[in-house]
């Protein structure tokens, strides 16, 4: 047996961004002894990188705001393939949860009247997102750090699981590594969260960092839990795209927000050009009435930057297809224009965007206060996850949870802006307490020592290898695979070649070796992700072709048109008694009579 | 492409030294580029911190050329490539291996903090009322990215390595964003001076200047507590006046500090 330390909790929680910290809160809350893994230091998880805000309908600027709205706006964003449950529970719950972060000491940006601010974002009808400049993650992430430290959770920073222990049909712990010393932990649990986040990393050009390498998305995979959704990834539209090393780093949608336009290198603003039918009641048909949208003007209808994600992304790749893109292949997105119209526009640019001013000073010598940004898609989010309960956000397999980003449904096939740090606080709260509810309801489980001596053989195996595979380089390798052939434009063809590719790598993975020892190794860790990467590219890929017609984040260029029979199902993978992978259609199950209107009135 | 070299620090808790590295460099890459393409090409097990590449996260803290950084966002066209660039972990923490050093004692810091205490709220929905004002100093504190770059340059910790009984820096704003909070009632003023040993600063501002979020550390958060300290422990009048009154804290004092540099104009973001 190899050697390990063991730890025991109630509920462990794996991942420690929004999601993971507010379930260990709220279980913690609940009575239970709560232990929390992260992959880096705390505090440092994805969340803290979130500009824009956060979407709770708290009607603090524009008073005809409420839950329905934001469940049908919610809907319409992601097509109508979202989990309605939890579309309902995010929109009625997600107000609470902001107020609750102002009691644990979050300061958002506020109203002449000295409450909380909101701002527009792309598919929200009204303002909507609670905020703080556009560093909203950051303020997020600290308060609830700050809080979560005194509550007496257990902490373990910089630790990685590398496979989940099941017995008897559930989750019965957890057995990962510590990063610094490279020693073995074993985590003995009655209830696991997933709270791990996305799969940026599978792609070249990317907003996202190291951590995101789908671990949840594999771990929950390996144990016999469903997959739901997985061909639907976000590419947000306005990425860096100038110099090459700041390639894919997020540039905010609050700039579009608060009056940025999008111009192709002719000056054309050209997302006038194509306004999808879904929504060409609710966008504005000129630039005036865009401007005055975004100025708080309640009778203005919003400009066609704020459309949503998938599609503003698509019309940018088509104008740098047509040739009408900027000298490094992107766009113009402008925010300096508005001097023609604001007094003091330079100061009020830098006030509520402060760090993309920076951003951009920093590292393109660009003053976005003078001039235009350039900015292309960025590999951003994955809407797809772990199919869990609409309620209690567990998966189908018992005592395992998932939330935030790793968990699928809320987001359907498009995420709106600002709906993913109220997915972590609503639903991170959700898994929390059902966890904790089903800690005290069980026993601990059985530990399979068989389970264990598997992982710790198969993580010690790249030391024992020689040869001359790099784990970077297969890495690289994949990331321009997924990059090329299942991005933002797909079809049958390639994504049947990515797939031959994929498997190709699985053999040079299992070949890879790492130099050195167990201490603080990123050429080893990075040979320990490359499996789960490689576990949720191939997911990506078949949902991806097993959906033919366009919708949402994922378009075919093969079946450019939405089909009825699709918009009926989600698309769900799991693991076959012999290690296959099996994909289904999940029939969306039956919308309750009130919520159906709900969405009929707000057409 | 032209080429750089970079003397990388390779070593462990026990023992290392300066190891160079020469990789290509090209047009607007930052440090961490160029170790990244180290480690991937030459050094596979080369280890550093790092997250979010934008000078968000606050991970990637190091020591280039002698002067406090994030890797990620110090651009190779600032530094002068003629001669070797060096790539140093924190030197006030524990080394653990090449750029990772042991920071674990912030964290105890923070967690011997008292935490934020609201007083009752201000409306019958539980909520409060703030004027954008009032809070746009403590918004300043809370930019803060725990990089513990502050920390690193302090002497109080780099070369006395007072770690018993100085919080540093970094602590210093936390407690300035706590103290000043429009809504906490906590006090902390006592603790300042005792567990925290805001004394032994001696407002040098070497913490302000490397600041990546340029925060006033110096000028806005730790000189008016150590008013504050000041007030409470060594004022006469105010030590008779409380006397005769209970300890407890009623209001606020934000937004009437020291004015001091970089400080935004007090416009209110409401819209």
């Amino acid at each position: 047996m190899p050697d390990y330390q063991t730890h025991t909790y109630d509920v462990l929680v794996i991942g420690a961004g929004g999601a993971g910290l507010s379930a260990a809160i709220e279980a913690s809350s609940a009575g239970v002894s709560v232990g929390v893994i992260c992959k880096s230091l705390l505090g440092k998880a994805h969340t803290v990188m979130a500009e824009g805000g956060i979407a709770a309908a708290m009607g603090n600027v524009d008073e005809r705001d409420n839950w329905r709205v934001h469940f049908a706006d919610t809907m319409r964003g992601g097509q109508y393939l979202n989990n309605w449950r939890m579309a309902e529970l995010h929109a009625k719950e997600a107000p609470d949860c902001v107020r609750e972060l102002e009691a644990w000491g979050a300061l958002f940006d506020r109203t002449k009247d000295g409450r909380i601010l909101q701002r527009n974002f792309g598919g929200h009808r009204y303002p909507r997102l609670a905020h703080v400049g556009d560093r909203t993650g950051l303020e997020m992430i600290r308060t609830l750090q700050d809080h979560g430290i005194h509550q007496g959770i257990a902490v373990h920073m910089e630790c990685t699981v590398l496979r989940l222990l099941t017995a008897d049909g559930r989750v019965v712990g957890a057995f990962g590594y510590d990063r610094e010393r490279g020693r073995f932990l074993l985590f003995q649990a009655k209830a696991i969260v997933l709270a791990t986040g996305g799969i940026g990393r599978a792609f070249k050009i990317t907003s996202n960092s190291w951590e995101y390498t789908g671990d949840g998305h594999a771990l929950a995979y390996h144990a016999g839990a469903a997959l739901m959704d997985m061909e639907f990834v976000q590419f947000h539209p306005t990425g860096m795209v100038w110099p090459p090393s700041v390639m894919g780093i997020l540039v905010t949608e609050g700039v579009r927000g608060e009056g940025g336009v999008l111009r192709n290198k002719e000056g054309r603003r050209f997302m006038f050009d194509d306004i999808p039918e879904l929504y060409r009641a609710q966008t504005a048909d000129n630039e005036e009435e865009g401007w005055r949208y975004t100025q708080g003007d309640r009778n203005a209808r919003r400009p066609p930057e704020l459309l949503t994600r998938d599609h503003v992304a698509r019309c940018i790749v088509r104008e740098i297809k047509e040739g009408r893109g900027s000298p490094h292949g992107g766009v113009f997105l402008d925010i300096s224009w508005i001097k023609e119209r604001l007094p003091k526009a330079e100061e009020h640019i830098k006030k509520k965007l402060p760090s993309m001013y920076h951003q951009f000073k920093q590292l393109a010598d660009i003053d976005i206060t003078k001039e235009p940004m350039e900015v292309g898609p960025t590999t951003h989010y994955m809407m797809g996850g772990v199919q869990v309960d609409g309620d209690t956000q567990m998966s189908t397999v018992p005592g395992l949870f998932a939330a935030g980003e790793c968990a699928a449904g809320l987001h359907g096939a498009n995420r709106l802006g600002g709906n993913s740090l109220s997915d972590l606080l609503v639903f991170g709260k959700r898994a929390g307490r059902y966890a904790a509810a089903f800690a005290k309801e069980n026993t601990a489980g059985a530990i399979d020592a068989d389970q264990i001596q598997q992982a710790a053989a198969a993580a010690l195996q790249p030391f024992e290898r020689s040869g001359s595979e790099g784990p970077y380089q297969v890495q690289q390798k994949l990331q321009e695979i997924m990059q090329d052939l299942v991005g933002i434009v797909r079809t049958e063809s390639e994504m049947k070649q990515a797939l031959v590719e994929v498997e190709k790598l699985r053999q040079r993975a299992a070949k890879v070796s790492v130099q050195g020892n167990r201490e603080y190794n990123n050429g080893w860790h990075t040979a320990l992700d490359l499996p789960n990467m490689l576990t949720v590219s191939e997911a990506v890929t078949r949902a991806a072709i097993e959906r033919e017609e366009s919708r949402g984040a994922h378009f075919r260029e093969d079946h450019t048109a939405k089909s009825a029979e699709f918009g009926k199902i989600n698309i769900v993978i799991g693991k076959g008694a012999d290690g296959e992978t099996k994909i289904a259609r999940r029939p969306i199950p039956e919308m309750p009579a009130e919520l159906k209107q709900t969405i009929e009135e707000m057409q | 492409m032209p080429s750089a070299t970079f003397s990388i620090w390779r070593g462990d808790r026990e023992s290392g030294g300066l190891k160079d590295y020469s990789t290509e460099v090209s047009e607007g890459m930052v440090v961490l580029d160029a170790v990244h393409k180290i480690q991937a090409e030459q050094a596979n097990d080369l280890s550093l911190r790092w997250n979010c590449k934008a000078g968000k996260c606050g991970s990637c803290s190091a020591e280039i050329n002698g002067l406090p950084k994030l890797m990620c966002m110090t651009r190779l066209n600032t530094l002068p490539l003629d001669r070797p660039v060096t790539v140093e972990p924190m030197r006030s923490f524990p080394p653990i291996k090449d750029l990772v050093t042991d920071v674990s004692w912030n964290f105890r810091v923070k967690q011997g903090i008292k935490k934020f205490k609201p007083r009752p709220p201000d409306a019958p929905d539980g909520t409060w009322r703030m004027a954008q004002q009032d809070i746009d100093r403590v918004q300043e504190f809370r930019k803060c990215i725990e990089c513990f770059l502050c920390q690193d340059v302090c002497h109080v910790l780099r070369e006395h390595h007072h770690f018993d009984g100085f919080a540093g820096p970094r602590y210093f704003v936390h407690i300035a964003a706590l103290e000043m909070h429009p809504l906490d009632v906590e006090d902390r003023v006592e603790e300042l001076k005792k567990a925290h040993g805001i004394g032994y600063c001696n407002i040098t501002t070497c913490c302000r200047k490397v600041c990546p979020e340029s925060i006033t550390i110096t000028e806005n958060a730790i000189i008016p507590l150590k008013e504050r300290v000041a007030d409470h422990f060594y004022d006469p009048l105010s030590r008779l006046f409380r006397m005769f009154q209970s300890k407890k804290k009623e209001g606020t004092h934000a937004g009437t500090e020291t004015a001091a540099q970089g400080r935004d104009s007090g416009s209110a973001g409401a819209r």
